[in-house]
């Protein structure tokens, strides 16, 4: 587990050398980062999914686990981009930025999905109604980012897009590292919530047994 | 098929024969409206201009906070009197427990707006077909999305402080479609985006409504 930390921790400290003129550097952090949490919401969406299917509980922790994960992948993004919006357009939030909208809904909804963890007896039927709301949260993701394009056009109209080709060679291999070493952190931290989460629930079960 | 039909038909009339007899929910919501748009009112300032375009947008978040009073009303009488029990044992398929309840919900929202759309056309401004469109779409919405959260947050023990948590986030995209549609010049594609909305979330709440409520 450390050692994937590491690496990912390596493979962070590449582009900073690689780039350092770069004033938007933070583009390495912020995008990898969404597309992370987005990645670690759809396994929550898709554990939710075997779960109902299936009945097996372990797939709850597993999905909670997830969107535990992912939320922390949110805030960065959310943190990342509203610095990157500072030094760009002068201002820390804008609307018009609609990955950043879509994020500060998601991370509404997900917060939400915590508060109806800690607020339901454990069992199963909470496993059951989490995982109803994080397959909500998997078709809110495209549902929100239609919306917030539909919204745009009576906001304001600034478009702020990145996409492959604008990227030159050296640029879209420092991405792709910083990318893979933001899933590699986030699988390490999801693997060891699990284990500890894991650890936590027999450790309850045990408590009830005895007592 | 048929007997799907009977099944919601006799749990929705049992819903309205409920509200006629307490008469509890849709008063409230009819008062709750009117007031929303009176401290609407008072909280625009006066200025002529934009503020028709303003007053639109305040329309939508009335009838969304009036829709949210129903909601957090709609499963009380379910869980207090233990209705939930019977329900759940009884031989019918539970998604129809879901369907007539957002039956009872968007009939009781639709109550709601024969009071709200007047009033705000007496207090600020005219709305249009289009306007009344997108409000009947955002009902289905409101009332397909509300009813399976409702479910959750009856199960919990938080209630009614848990259901606008869970519902707004869900329900911005409503909000935009709905806005959108009343004061942008091309409506269509935000009335079809409501529509798709109701669609999608219409299929995945009447599919998962069994897991919330199977103890």
């Amino acid at each position: 587990m450390l050692l994937l930390a590491s690496v990912a921790l390596a493979f962070w400290w590449v582009p900073d050398d690689a780039d350092q003129g770069f004033s938007q550097r933070i583009f390495y952090i912020h995008v990898p980062a969404a597309i992370t949490a987005y990645a670690l919401f759809g396994w929550a969406g898709w554990k939710a999914l075997r779960l109902l299917w299936r009945g097996d509980e372990r797939y709850d922790l597993e999905s909670y686990t997830a969107i535990h994960v992912g939320l922390m992948w949110g805030v960065i993004t959310l943190a990342t981009g509203a610095i990157w919006a500072k030094i760009s357009w002068g201002v820390w939030w804008s609307w018009s930025e609609r990955q950043l909208v879509l994020f500060l809904i998601l991370f509404l909804f997900y917060s939400a999905y915590f508060m109806l963890r800690y607020s339901v007896d454990a069992g199963p039927q909470r496993a059951r109604m989490s995982a109803v709301y994080a397959l909500f949260g998997v078709v809110l993701i495209p549902v929100s980012f239609l919306a917030i394009r539909l919204a745009e056009n009576f906001i304001h109209p600034v478009v702020f897009t990145r996409d492959g080709p604008q990227m030159a060679g050296s640029m879209f291999l420092v991405f792709c590292l910083s990318l893979a070493g933001q899933v590699a952190l986030a699988g390490a931290l999801y693997q060891t919530e699990l284990a500890g989460k894991r650890l936590d629930s027999r450790l309850r079960e045990l408590r009830r047994v005895l007592a | 098929m048929t007997g799907y039909v009977q099944d919601v038909a006799a749990l929705a009339r049992k819903d309205f024969l409920l509200e006629l007899r307490t008469r509890e929910t849709v008063p409230a919501m009819l008062l709750f409206v009117v007031s929303a748009l009176v401290v609407f009112h008072f909280a625009l300032p006066a200025t002529a201009g934009e503020s028709e375009r303003v007053a639109k947008g305040l329309l939508w978040v009335a009838v969304l906070f009036t829709a949210l009073l129903g909601l957090t009303r709609a499963f009380v009488a379910e869980r207090e009197q233990g209705i939930f029990d019977g329900l759940v044992l009884a031989p019918c398929d539970r998604s129809a427990i879901w369907l007539a309840k957002a039956l009872s919900v968007a009939a009781f929202l639709v109550l709601a707006e024969l009071v709200a759309v007047p009033a705000f056309a007496l207090f600020f401004t005219g709305v249009d077909a289009v306007t009344i469109a997108a409000l009947a779409l955002a009902n289905l919405g409101i009332a397909a999305v509300g009813c399976l959260l409702s479910a959750i947050a009856a199960a919990s023990r938080t209630r009614e402080l848990l259901l606008p948590l869970l519902f707004l986030p869900l329900a911005i995209p409503i909000i935009v479609g709905g806005v959108g549609a009343s004061v942008a010049d091309d409506p269509g594609r935000y009335l079809a985006f409501l529509g798709l909305y109701d669609g999608i979330f219409a299929i995945i709440s009447w599919a998962s409504f069994e897991y919330v409520v199977t103890e």
